[in-house]
């Protein structure tokens, strides 16, 4: 429909939703109700899949779907959603951040002309124009920006935006336009699979544990991940420990490394330097422990505890293990 | 090989912003000024790709006013060939897609194989102009890219894209635009000779008009700056460690509900 809101949906690769796109259907609903659609480009969605962002609140679904379409491609992409922006006419076209929605909703909002808000983290209607607030200058101010034109084409930081509830059994049309798909110039090699930690991937988790300087070796951190598998955390560290080489850096936690905005980020031995609290200063409650009573990552937190980390970890460990199990 | 690098300079991530009087800018007075540390590992990767082939041209290019040469001169001094600075007041308001456009109309007259940019500057962590670059040429473009290797008759590159979970490999064929993510690469270090060396090296200024069309009015306008709302004071748990701990325990879940 015209001037709907696009949520373009970000997907595990096996045909569902990541659960992020409750917040992006959530905050499109919010502005616009009942105007929000869901804009899915994927080589199989499923059944289930397309079940959850009716029930998310998407007044429509959208799908794009074909082979040509996974692994994912820009320019594959930009074809086919261009091509179905220019039927449709959105107003607005939202995406979470992620490492190829980064790249995607760039592309197609040059393809299409307009401007693009990355990593926004709120969004007000003025009254005919959108403004979105975005961190900037690593976290240390907030830039509010708005557009010449629509469609309004932002990204969306996770974690931070309220997820919408699920309405159980509401159903909503879903469209299967043709795609239209541009000769792919890259071709795909291989996919490289990491080895799993079997914890929570670190931008999408609700709870993050960081391991910085203080955690003084790479086997210490079988102590956060002990703790990380009682909570449901994901493990991060800090650049001091990532450029020690104590941890790979998609574990790195920063300005150079994974923006994260959980719930609940606990810190052990993080020191607190800029380039960290830019990565993770929108968490909503922080934690600190380190031996350093004058660490900057106190002046941040919600909760401190001067004391050495080998000390509270396990112990920390312990209590939430008995507070879980009630 | 041909290899245009685009850089950007930004303040260096420990210094200290203010809001300047228009509200929308900050103030640059005291501002200690960078290389973007993403576009650090591009010119590396670009300078690398040169050694190993043992031939070619790595091309530095930059927007923004006349302090911009500072940092074009570093990349100059980390061994860049030559450098291009975009510098014409009526940039001064460009978004991402204004400058991917400038960008673009200087990578047509240059005619490169390759174009290397950082993943996103540290400034305003757009991450945009790279993508933007790629869609104005028609280019392929690969993204956060932790591994690339160019084949043998400069034909194509292959490059490991970094993705949740793990990596994702491709083959693009050249001309391409690829996006370093960090652990691409260990940057060098200027060294004397390079700093010396650098002072003699080409800056090329552009203006607007020898780019042909006039810069097209921003798509994504700054109505303005402000502070972060600070954040509610927080609480130092004292006691032992394992008082202190229960303490937080049940502070998260009772009082923040964090839990």
């Amino acid at each position: 429909m015209p001037n709907a809101f696009w949520c373009l949906v970000e997907d595990d690769r096996n045909g569902s939703p990541k659960k992020v796109m409750a917040e992006v259907i959530g905050e499109a609903s919010r502005l616009a109700p009942g105007r929000a659609e869901a804009v899915w480009l994927t080589d199989k969605a499923s059944e289930a899949g397309l079940k959850q962002l009716a029930e998310w609140g998407a007044a429509r679904v959208l799908l794009l779907e074909h082979a040509a379409l996974a692994p994912y491609r820009s320019e594959v992409w930009v074809a086919a959603a261009a091509e179905l922006a220019a039927k449709e006419a959105p107003k607005a076209i939202f995406a979470p951040v992620t490492s190829r929605q980064r790249e995607f909703v760039a592309r197609l909002a040059a393809r299409l002309g307009v401007g693009l808000a990355a990593d926004s983290v709120g969004f007000a209607l003025e009254g005919d124009t959108l403004v979105a607030t975005r961190p900037v200058y690593a976290g240390k101010l907030l830039s509010k920006v708005t557009w010449a034109k629509a469609p309004w084409v932002a990204t969306l930081r996770p974690n931070v935006f309220r997820p919408a509830e699920t309405q159980t059994g509401k159903t909503a049309p879903v469209e299967r336009p043709a795609v239209a798909t541009a000769a792919a110039q890259m071709k795909f090699v291989e996919r490289r699979e990491e080895v799993s930690t079997g914890l929570p991937e670190l931008t999408e988790a609700e709870t993050v544990i960081s391991g910085g300087r203080g955690m003084k070796g790479p086997e210490n951190y079988v102590i956060l991940e002990e703790l990380g598998r009682v909570i449901g955390a994901a493990v991060g560290a800090s650049r001091a420990a990532v450029d020690a080489g104590w941890r790979p850096h998609r574990f790195q936690i920063g300005q150079t490394g994974r923006t994260i905005s959980p719930k609940l980020y606990l810190g052990f031995g993080v020191s607190g330097a800029i380039q960290h609290l830019a990565g993770m200063r929108t968490s909503k409650v922080i934690v600190a422990v380190n031996k350093d009573p004058e660490a900057p990552i106190f002046k941040i937190a919600d909760f401190g505890l001067v004391a050495d980390l080998f000390e509270v970890v396990p112990e920390l460990t312990k209590e939430f293990k008995k507070l879980l199990e009630k | 090989m041909k290899i245009l690098v685009t850089i950007k300079q930004v303040p260096d991530t420990a210094t200290q912003v203010k809001i300047a009087a228009d509200g929308k800018s900050i103030d640059t007075t005291g501002v200690t000024w960078i290389v973007s540390p993403y576009d650090e590992f591009a010119v590396e990767e670009a300078l690398r790709i040169k050694e190993k082939r043992g031939q070619g041209e790595v091309v530095a290019v930059s927007l923004g006013p006349d302090r911009v040469k500072e940092a074009l001169r570093s990349c100059l001094a980390m061994g860049c060939d030559r450098a291009i600075h975009l510098n014409d007041p009526a940039w001064a308001a460009a978004d991402t897609l204004a400058t991917a456009r400038a960008l673009a109309a200087v990578v047509k007259q240059e005619g490169p194989q390759l174009v290397l940019c950082g993943r996103q500057a540290i400034d305003d962590d757009m991450g945009a102009v790279t993508a933007q670059l790629a869609e104005l040429l028609g280019w392929p473009c690969a993204y956060w890219i932790m591994e690339e290797a160019i084949d043998a008759d400069g034909k194509s590159v292959r490059a490991a894209r970094q993705v949740e979970g793990g990596l994702e490999v491709f083959d693009l064929p050249l001309p391409a635009v690829l996006a370093a993510q960090k652990g691409l690469n260990e940057p060098r270090y200027p060294t004397l000779k390079g700093i010396m060396g650098a002072k003699k090296k080409e800056i090329r200024d552009v203006k607007a008009a020898d780019l042909g069309a006039a810069p097209e009015p921003p798509q994504l306008s700054i109505v303005g700056l402000q502070a972060l709302p600070p954040r509610p004071p927080g609480r130092i748990i004292q006691g032992d460690v394992p008082t202190a701990v229960k303490e937080l325990v049940r502070a998260l879940r009772e009082d923040a509900k964090a839990i």
